[in-house]
Formats: structure tokens, C-alpha cells, sequence
């Protein structure tokens, strides 16, 4: 691995000030980008870690619903938000393994935008506000690609706003060596609608699948899905599935979920 | 280079590292605790698991600078003030739940963590515990029946 300088901040100023100073990358987890800087993917001459930044950790109940600090780990994430949100803490606590939930963060998974990563779905259905160190990002305005966002160069994830909704959803087809998602589906109701996200399953990474929160929106159970199907198209086509398998994963998964919420 | 200081094993110690040496390194290399192993160069093995403040974590995927000030506990760490095993350990022996061996210290280690979780776990939580740790020998089963044991749960024979 080629060397670099690692510095750790204890605030978000200090941690912004040296993101924008030369060839910088921040590091949050590391559960993606140390096995990446590992392969000599991904380096820079200044490591910015976010874990040492108190103001970035922790989960609480605020406007909008969840506020979730870009620097809590999967794991403390099922843990605090078991009652409250869990189809959230499902989600966090089906990622990787114990060792990379204790490590990994929302924060880290969301400015990575894997396009087979769990949270990206979670984020999208449940509508969720993306706060940096300098504005709020809507979730359907933040997700822009296989591993693209609207995030700016050294702009950093704070925290993550979640609003709750009155039923949901996730389930995820676990690629079982990786426990990535081959196809992961997030179904979130609202008073004012259905959101249905899917990943794993695009090219293009997370998206909406809107054909399904119009029909189920107008009626809420699995028999709502079972016209529509979804176009291949786009799909990711792999040894561990063929764009058609996951285009039928996204509709069986959507109704296993509606079912499940 | 930099100085760094963390408690391992209830020991106060320090060292000096560059930006890029994992903590497993720090471990094996400066401190030449090397019942911690590297078992793959991808993250997903396990062998390598030790705790940082109570909590399971693979230590070849945390920098050793961002654990300084960590309580560190490794596999050198686990067996009781006397000498004897502790009760996981023993649980592994008398379970046969390692063959070559090598993974062993990752199982441990994730175990303990997992046990002081939750003590008296389902077979399918622990199958569910150990998903970052891998076996080439055993095929788990010895493994699972050695970490149930260890919760003091009555494991049927065969």
C-alpha cells in the first residue's frame, strides 16, 4: 500500500480544513476503502479519519425524524433504532459480518454509493436528508450513479436524516460470500405514498422502482405487484446472476417485503 | 513516522508506525504478538479479529494510527490470570473445534465478543456471529458446538 499521512480531527471544521488542503481522502470505517487502498485502487498523500469527531456519532430523534450521525457504526445503528425504526435496523445489522458493523458507517456506505450496498436503498425509500459540512441533499437528488453522489470534493456527510415511516420493509437476496445484496429491495409507506428502492440490481445503481409505489399507494399488499414486471434492460448481468434473475428478484423481493412490513 | 500508544492486554504500549501500518501489523511487527493472524489479504477471513474497546474487529482493516488510545485485547490476552484457558479456549479443545488451527484466534476472538453479547445464544445466532469468521478445516460444526458449550448450554452428542 503506498504510504500516506494520517491525521484524525476532532471536529468537522478540523476535518474539512484538511480535506481541502492537497491530495486528501477522508476515511470513515475503512471496511471498503482499506481493502480497496489494499489492492492500490484507491490512495492519497493524506488520510482524513472521521471517527475521532464526537459530533458525528450517535443516533437521536430530532426534526424529520432520525437524526443519525455520519460516523455511527452498523452496529450501533440496529442497536438504537431496534424499537423505533426496524426495518432500519434490520438493514444495518444484516451488513457484512459483526467485525464490519462494528467498524463500518452509514455515513462511509453513503458517500461510497456501492451499487450493491444496503443503505443506499434505505436512505432512498425512506426519503432521507443527506447533511454535509455545508448543505442538505434530498436522497433523490443525492444518488447519481454507480458510485456517484452529489457530494463535492472534500464535502463530508454529518449526519443523515431518516424520516420514519408508518410501515416498512427491507429484503435483501445476500450474495453469500460477500453478503452485499445480489438484489435488495427497500419498501417504505407513508401517509403521503409508497417508496420502493431497490439495489444491487442497476447499473446504474440504488433506484425507484415508481411503477410499484404508484400501484402500491393505491393498494398496499403483494397482489398490488403481481401485474407489473420489471424491464432487464439495465440490469447488472454477472457469474452470480443474469439481468433477467435480478429483474425478477426486484418484483419477488418487493412483495416479500410489502408482505413483511 | 509517527509515535503511537494503546493498551493491549491491560499493558501500556507504544511504538512507532507509518500512516499506512494496520494495526495487525502493529501487533505482530512491533509488538510480536503473533498468535493474531493474517489469514487473506481481502478483508473477509477473519483470522485477524481481535477487540478494540469490547467490540470484535478485523484488525487488518483499521489503520494502527486510528486505534491509538484503544483498549486492545488479542488472543494473548484471553487465557486466565493463571495461565490455564479460559472458558472459550477450553470449549475449542474439548470440542475439537480446530484442526490446522489457524483460524482459531479469529474464532476466539469474535466467540468472546459474541458471548458477551448475548450469553446464551441460539445455534442459529451463533452460525449468524461467526459469518466473519472463516474455517477451512472444520466445517464450523465443531466450532459452533465449542462456542455453545462455552455458554454453558448442553450441546446434544452426535
Amino acid at each position: 500500500m503506498q504510504n500516506f499521512d494520517f491525521v484524525k480531527p476532532a471536529t468537522i471544521a478540523e476535518a474539512v480544513k484538511a480535506l481541502n488542503s492537497g491530495d486528501a481522502q477522508a476515511l470513515s470505517g475503512g471496511q471498503t476503502l482499506i481493502a480497496t487502498m489494499k489492492q492500490g485502487l484507491a490512495g492519497a498523500e493524506t488520510l482524513v479519519s472521521l471517527t475521532g469527531i464526537a459530533e458525528m456519532k450517535g443516533v437521536c430523534q430530532g426534526d424529520g425524524g432520525l437524526h443519525i450521525g455520519a460516523a455511527t457504526s452498523h452496529a450501533t445503528v440496529a442497536r438504537e433504532v431496534a424499537t423505533t425504526y426496524p426495518a432500519l435496523a434490520k438493514l444495518a445489522g444484516g451488513i457484512g459480518d459483526p467485525q464490519v458493523r462494528n467498524r463500518g458507517t452509514v455515513g462511509g456506505s453513503l458517500a461510497n454509493n456501492d451499487p450493491a450496498a444496503c443503505y443506499p436503498s434505505g436512505a432512498l425509500a425512506s426519503g432521507a436528508t443527506i447533511v454535509t459540512d455545508r448543505r442538505e441533499i434530498a436522497a433523490d437528488d443525492y444518488f447519481q450513479g454507480l458510485f456517484a453522489t452529489a457530494l463535492d470534493e472534500g464535502e463530508i456527510i454529518t449526519k443523515v436524516i431518516f424520516p420514519i415511516p408508518e410501515k416498512a420493509a427491507y429484503v435483501k437476496f445476500e450474495q453469500p460470500a460477500s453478503r452485499f445484496a445480489l438484489t435488495g429491495v427497500f419498501v417504505a409507506k407513508f401517509a403521503g405514498g409508497v417508496r420502493v428502492a431497490v439495489t444491487g440490481a442497476s447499473n446504474d445503481g440504488v433506484f425507484r422502482w415508481t411503477e410499484a409505489e404508484k400501484a402500491l399507494s393505491a393498494n398496499f399488499s403483494a397482489a398490488a405487484i403481481s401485474g407489473l414486471s420489471v424491464d432487464a434492460g439495465n440490469m447488472i448481468s454477472d457469474l452470480h446472476g443474469t439481468a433477467e434473475y435480478r429483474a425478477n428478484l426486484v418484483k419477488v423481493l418487493t412483495a416479500r417485503a410489502v408482505t413483511a412490513a | 513516522m509517527t509515535k503511537l500508544s494503546m493498551t493491549v492486554n491491560g499493558k501500556a504500549v507504544s511504538g512507532e508506525v507509518e500512516g499506512r501500518t494496520l494495526l495487525v501489523q502493529f501487533l505482530r511487527e512491533t509488538l510480536h504478538l503473533t498468535g493474531t493472524h493474517v489469514g487473506c489479504d481481502t478483508s473477509q477471513c477473519g483470522a485477524c479479529t481481535v477487540h478494540i474497546d469490547g467490540k470484535a474487529v478485523k484488525s487488518c482493516s483499521i489503520f494502527a494510527a486510528d486505534a491509538a488510545g484503544a483498549n486492545v485485547t488479542t488472543i494473548e490476552g484471553m487465557a486466565n490470570a493463571d495461565g490455564s484457558l479460559s472458558v472459550i479456549q477450553q470449549a475449542f479443545q474439548d470440542c475439537h473445534g480446530l484442526q490446522c488451527g489457524f483460524c482459531t484466534p479469529g474464532m476466539v476472538m469474535t466467540s468472546a465478543a459474541l458471548l458477551a453479547d448475548n450469553p446464551h445464544p441460539t445455534e442459529a445466532e451463533v452460525r449468524h456471529g461467526l459469518e466473519g469468521n472463516i474455517c477451512r478445516c472444520t466445517g464450523y460444526h465443531n466450532i459452533v458446538k465449542a462456542v455453545l458449550t462455552a455458554s454453558g448450554q448442553t450441546v446434544a452428542a452426535e
